[in-house]
């Protein structure tokens, strides 16, 4: 009977990415997040779920430095991707952010040409040296977002001309196209159809294989079909972090369980 | 935490599903009690009213389990909510099927009743299914006070029924030795008698449901056996 397969969505590596410890952040005077340690595996999605203000899309930005662009937050702590501590003086946040992508709630193409939103990054990095290289690497990542087939015929007609859905796709395109270690998405179906939804979602399960993922949403159901663990934020702190399946069938804390259950917490 | 949801439907579809759990232990109580007493006092009418009864028991299943569906689909119950539905389910099942035995217990009685009486067992089986009764009522308690350690205690309990049980099928072997006339009375007599420690097995699942329902996590010791007629041959007749 062992050799039955078993449940998918079960989390497969113990390669820690990103390690969080002690994270406090401010702006101004108001403390946004109080203290919150978390480890996030390498080839696992990871989902931040909690009530709207619980600070998990402020969490997200700590971890590619997307806050520095706010003058009134303030980041203390440690976080640490591979090891490195990522707020060292030595890190530069540019170089940082084309190994963390990030996807964000509103499909926001550059205006310019299919093919020039997805090379955008490579040429700015420098990962292409010939326009062959270049359409390689267009090509190899509109696939990966599961767009190439829509939009092979008509590269060069502007990005901002897709549907959502398609729209969303590219964005993913773009981000994976400067071959990231990382993805964070903040809400990246909130603004989508349930069909397009189920596609971005998918594709999340496939970028799996080569990526760690990590995912804010409000939808719970999103965080239960795409995660392998879930952590709940509420007022600042992380409240819980663990399985997906076990947050989900069994929660440890009263909190979480009223949050997800959809009672007044 | 507290204990309303924001969706206030979904509550209400929540407290419908319990009631109808409720309903039908109610329903199942009264046919293990009333077929044990018309079995006991050969009442054939009794018996006949008790197989009657049955088909109410049959349909809340049927509508639990719509229910229980309907919630899932409309609904997409997590955690305790979650718990809470497979439970219903299953404990739904489980009291059908100890409707079923005691049907069958009421069916056995009138072609009993057609028989001459065989002294003292109905009796016995009468202690026994008052036993199983309850427990029933018990873990009905436990599962809407979500009583945990009242819950393991029905599951302890099944061991008397089960020790009641081997007492019963040693005393059919010597009256059946006895007397050969009365193998046919005996052989329904005892059917009863193991449908009955059947019964104590499914109020005990129902028990196992509301530990997962409360705590998360089926019991972690394993349900204890007392019935030893399955495994023990000295208990059989040699000669």
């Amino acid at each position: 009977m062992y050799d039955l397969p078993t449940l998918e969505n079960n989390v497969t590596t113990e390669t820690l990415k990103f390690t969080a410890r002690d994270v406090h952040v401010y702006y101004g005077e108001s403390e946004a997040i109080k203290g919150v340690d978390v480890d996030i595996l390498d080839n696992t999605v990871t989902a931040f779920i909690g009530p709207s203000g619980c600070g998990k899309s402020t969490f997200l930005r700590c971890l590619n430095r997307m806050n520095d662009t706010i003058p009134i937050c303030r980041v203390t702590g440690d976080i640490r991707l591979d090891g490195q501590d990522i707020y060292d003086r030595s890190i530069d946040p540019v170089q940082l952010r084309a190994k963390v992508g990030m996807v964000f709630q509103k499909p926001n193409p550059f205006p310019k040409s299919i093919y020039d939103n997805v090379a955008y990054g490579p040429r700015i990095h420098g990962l292409a040296n010939t326009r062959a290289d270049l359409d390689v690497i267009v090509e190899k990542s509109l696939r990966r977002a599961a767009l190439w087939n829509e939009v092979k015929d008509r590269l060069d007609t502007p990005g901002t001309g897709l549907s959502g859905g398609q729209q969303q796709r590219l964005c993913i395109a773009r981000a994976v196209a400067t071959q990231p270690e990382v993805l964070l998405m903040d809400e990246p179906c909130s603004a989508l159809d349930p069909i397009a939804t189920a596609q971005v979602e998918e594709l999340i399960d496939e970028l799996r294989q080569d990526y760690s993922v990590v995912i804010v949403t409000h939808s719970m159901q999103q965080a239960a079909r795409v995660s392998q663990k879930t952590a709940f934020f509420h007022l600042g702190h992380l409240v819980e972090f663990g399985e997906t399946s076990h947050i989900f069938t069994n929660p440890s804390d009263e909190r979480t369980e009223s949050y997800i259950t959809g009672r007044i917490g | 935490m507290s204990n309303q949801h924001i969706a206030s439907a979904f509550d209400r579809d929540l407290e419908t599903i319990q009631a109808r759990i409720m309903k039908m232990g109610g329903l199942v109580e009264r046919a293990i009690s009333d077929a044990a007493r018309s079995l006991e006092t050969r009442d054939e009418e009794l018996a006949e009213e008790v197989r009657g009864r049955d088909k109410a028991i049959d349909i809340l299943e049927e509508e639990i389990n719509e229910e229980a569906a309907r919630v899932i689909a409309l609904r997409a119950p997590t955690a305790g909510d979650l718990r809470l539905v497979l439970s219903v389910i299953k404990i739904s099942a489980n009291l059908e099927r100890i409707g079923d035995y005691a049907k069958n217990m009421a069916k056995r009685t009138s072609i009993l009743a057609q028989m001459s009486p065989v002294s003292g067992s109905p009796a016995a089986l009468r202690r026994m299914a008052r036993e199983v009764e309850a427990m029933l009522k018990d873990v009905l308690d436990a599962y809407i006070q979500r009583d945990v350690n009242l819950a393991y205690e029905v599951i302890q309990r099944d061991q008397d029924v089960d020790q009641m049980y081997n007492a019963i099928f040693r005393e059919f072997l010597t009256f059946m030795m006895e007397d050969p006339r009365k193998i046919t009375a005996c052989m329904h007599l005892h059917f009863i008698a193991k449908n009955t420690e059947r019964m104590g097995d499914h109020v005990t699942s129902i028990a196992e449901q509301v530990i997962y329902l409360v705590s998360g996590e089926m019991p972690e010791e394993p349900r204890p056996k007392g019935d030893e007629t399955s495994t023990d041959s000295s208990i059989a007749p040699t000669s």
